[in-house]
């Protein structure tokens, strides 16, 4: 994919610092059931759930990941720690390829890089005690005596706003918000630099989501975390992050500063994911409705894979796959409409604008 | 996708005149559920009353737990016989709570009908999507020329009638596609003869709409049907309810934890906290001047879609269903508790666009104070704060302790009302 050499030129575009994280081209295929038909055919399946896709992180930001259901970001976030094995490509952490080391390797690695699950009572053993869900990480990435580690759960159960005597507690006696505290302590646990969160507020009330947000925000700043964030809720995503990457059926459509993607979204995909965010008060203002569902992720469209929904579609982008397209070094996106600022009219109204040089589309895109 | 319909031409407006006669269709009137449970009794839902006109739709909105759907239930006689409860609930002037199953059944699916959140567990996996609902048809609705025999009624005839009468299952099943068909569920044909699992969650949803509407209900009943969709599903789904509301003219209540979509859809809105409803008010009023430090609260702990905004998020949690507090459920947490709060629920105080809440002053009275009107206004709230009177005594026994030990770390917010 040839897209990724115009991206390279920017990894540091954001605030100057040091890449945390470098991903190239990552690519996470799992294998459809091979059935006895299958197998005679001969023609073996694919659900490409992350396909392609190319990011760099920055120290200390907040990215966020959004997209519909299904469309690779949990695999996305579960790739990046190797949770599952990427079927290709290449994850950089701090300059150590992390595609090519062992379990065992990779064990240290492991205390850097931590994940927040979205529903904490499937992620903490109900068997526990708190206070033995915390203490394990401990014992497995910390050098501490046991009295060092008694104060130590006490101080993270503590910080992340709960009782200390909660440590005596099963995680069934705790409410979704308690759970979640415990879920981001023992995360912290650890002193990690780098934070995954899997949809970590959405089973939660809005006012407890509230609260889980403002904790996470503390707690980032306070422990100087670069921190992934998955949500399909726009709003969220809104509050906490400081970069988005919108995917589409395992690809990255558009990735810029939280501001552009929701002040000037360039992707007819993000521009119609917030147009059917519901207002809060106040008028409706015009609204894109997407027809249909995201097409199945094994038999992807050809072309642009959003071409079967977009309300620009022309016939041409269902032939040609579009490359990335730069509005600025930070904001990207792949869409054949190079230029967002020549299309005529809005969204959702039909408009004669010919996708720009769709029929000369080379190897590389005008940035025109 | 061949199918092409253009939502956004059909989206029909919501407004509706409000000068028609105030009959209600439904009519809540001091709900109260009560469960039985090891720890003792739950109240579950307490002293709800709401009412519905035809046509309208109206949104119960609240947290996990404020025993929203609890009152859908209740509506429809679908709670276990183990709960007490207590008030009244009329619709079109029939006392549903003495209602027999019978009786019940008659009236559920045919002039009541209700969607659900989870579609996966409210389809029969083991039959075709189509089959489910071609049944719904025939069992509430005689099918022109072949009016339903007594035995087919039956519940012999229930097990008899496709093969004894094959038109009367024909007709019911064209009837069902062409409902798919008006869901906008693409190739209906195909579709019907489908089972749930071969149907996406937005698929599922249409298909129950098309459920619940096959009988052209009376009222709808829409339990948090959005909850497990996406975003752009979600849109669309709203679109549907929208469009089959106006089309078949049919009361929506509906039940959802999320403002925006309230926003989106209610005409008004009934906003429930810990099984007490405690603001009631027309949608555009809620969201511009809510008056219950719970609404208020509520609204601020959204995140906007404008950025730029620190959230100051509520602190504490919901009570205990067990253990609630005797007085409004809201003040434990609440930034304005005054000395009353404590001691008993307050009144429904009607408001107005323009009523400031009371200050909090040394040596006020702490009795409950009275309305500072009488009419309804269609916007009230149970809250102290929106009586008459020159102020309210501050708490006796601030609970401060409650609320910083379930959120330390944190300054209290100062109670300021915007």
């Amino acid at each position: 994919m040839n897209a990724n050499d115009s991206q390279e030129s920017t990894p540091e575009s954001v605030g100057g610092t040091e890449p945390i994280l470098e991903v190239r081209d990552l690519e996470k295929y799992f294998r459809v059931n091979e059935g006895v038909l299958a197998s005679l055919v001969g023609a073996t399946q694919y659900v490409r759930a992350v396909d392609g896709v190319s990011l760099t992180l920055a120290e200390g930001e907040t990215f966020g990941l959004v997209g519909e259901s299904g469309c690779g970001k949990s695999t996305l976030a579960r790739t990046l720690l190797r949770l599952e094995e990427p079927t290709g490509g290449s994850i950089t952490f701090r300059g150590t390829e992390l595609t090519t080391l062992s379990d065992r390797e990779l064990r240290p690695i492991r205390s850097e890089i931590q994940f927040i699950h979205q529903d904490p009572s499937s992620s903490l053993n109900p068997r526990k005690r708190i206070g033995d869900i915390l203490r394990r990480p401990l014992e497995l990435h910390r050098d501490l005596d046991e009295t060092e580690r008694a104060a130590e759960i006490r101080s993270l159960l503590d910080r992340v706003g709960l009782d200390p005597g909660m440590r005596h507690r099963y995680p069934h006696e705790l409410s979704g918000g308690q759970k979640q505290r415990v879920e981001i302590a023992r995360a912290i646990s650890v002193n990690p630099s780098f934070i995954v969160a899997d949809e970590p507020t959405s089973a939660l009330d809005v006012t407890v989501q509230a609260q889980i947000l403002e904790l996470i925000t503390e707690i980032q700043e306070e422990y100087d975390l670069t921190l992934v964030f998955i949500s399909h809720d726009l709003r969220t995503i809104r509050y906490i992050t400081d970069r988005v990457g919108v995917m589409y059926l395992g690809e990255l459509v558009e990735v810029a500063p939280t501001g552009t993607i929701f002040d000037e979204p360039a992707h007819p995909y993000t521009q119609s994911l917030l147009s059917a965010v519901p207002e809060i008060g106040g008028s409706e203002t015009a609204q894109i409705r997407l027809e249909g569902q995201p097409p199945d992720p094994i038999d992807t469209p050809s072309g642009c894979r959003f071409h079967t929904r977009c309300p620009l579609a022309q016939e041409a982008c269902s032939a040609v796959e579009p490359e990335s397209a730069f509005v600025s070094s930070d904001h990207q996106y792949r869409c054949h409409f190079t230029d967002p600022n020549t299309r005529t009219g809005t969204i959702g109204e039909p408009t004669d604008a010919a996708p720009d040089r769709i029929e000369d589309t080379g190897p590389e895109v005008s940035n025109d | 996708m061949s199918h092409d319909r253009n939502v956004e031409t059909a989206r029909i407006e919501t407004e509706r005149d409000q000068s028609n006669p105030p009959q209600q269709l439904l009519d809540i009137s001091d709900l109260s559920v009560t469960f039985p449970s090891q720890e003792g009794p739950v109240e579950a839902v307490t002293d709800v009353s709401l009412s519905i006109e035809p046509g309208e739709t109206v949104g119960l909105v609240g947290e996990s737990g404020s025993g929203k759907s609890v009152t859908a239930a209740t509506i429809l006689g679908l709670l276990e016989e183990s709960a007490r409860i207590d008030g009244s609930v009329e619709f079109d002037d029939q006392q549903l709570l003495t209602k027999t199953d019978d009786e019940l059944r008659e009236i559920r699916g045919d002039r009541i009908s209700m969607i659900f959140q989870e579609t996966g567990s409210s389809l029969n996996p083991v039959l075709t999507v189509g089959d489910q609902i071609s049944e719904t048809i025939r069992t509430h609705r005689s099918i022109p020329n072949e009016g339903i025999s007594r035995l087919e009624t039956s519940v012999l005839g229930n097990l008899l009638r496709s093969k004894s009468h094959p038109t009367n299952y024909e007709r019911s099943w064209e009837q069902t596609v062409e409902l798919f068909e008006r869901v906008g569920i693409p190739a209906p044909e195909q579709r019907a003869l489908e089972y749930p699992h071969e149907y996406s969650g937005g698929m599922k949803q249409r298909a129950m709409i098309a459920m619940a509407i096959s009988c052209r209900p009376d009222l709808l009943i829409a339990d948090e049907p959005t909850t497990a969709l996406d975003v752009t599903i979600e849109a669309q789904i709203l679109d549907l309810i929208d469009e089959v509301q106006a089309e078949f003219d049919t009361a929506v209540l509906f039940i959802t934890h999320d403002m925006g979509v309230v926003n989106e859809i209610c005409d008004r809105v009934a906003v429930m906290y810990a099984g007490r409803v405690v603001e009631r008010a027309p949608t555009d009023e809620l969201f511009a001047h809510p008056k219950h430090p719970y609404t208020q609260a509520l609204l601020d702990s959204i995140p906007s879609l404008e950025g730029g905004q620190t959230l100051d998020p509520l602190a504490g949690q919901v009570p205990d269903p067990t253990d609630k507090p005797p007085g409004c459920p809201f003040g434990p947490r609440c930034p304005s508790a005054t000395a009353c709060c404590d001691a008993r629920f307050p009144p429904e105080y009607p408001v107005t666009t323009a009523d400031e809440p009371l200050p909090v002053r040394e040596g006020g009275d702490d009795d409950v104070p009275s309305p500072r009107r009488n009419d309804p206004t269609g916007h009230a709230v149970h809250c102290v704060l929106y009586g008459s009177g020159d102020g309210l005594a501050p708490r006796r026994s601030p609970s401060d302790e409650d609320r910083q030990n379930a959120d330390r770390g944190r300054p209290e917010t100062d109670g300021g009302e915007p």
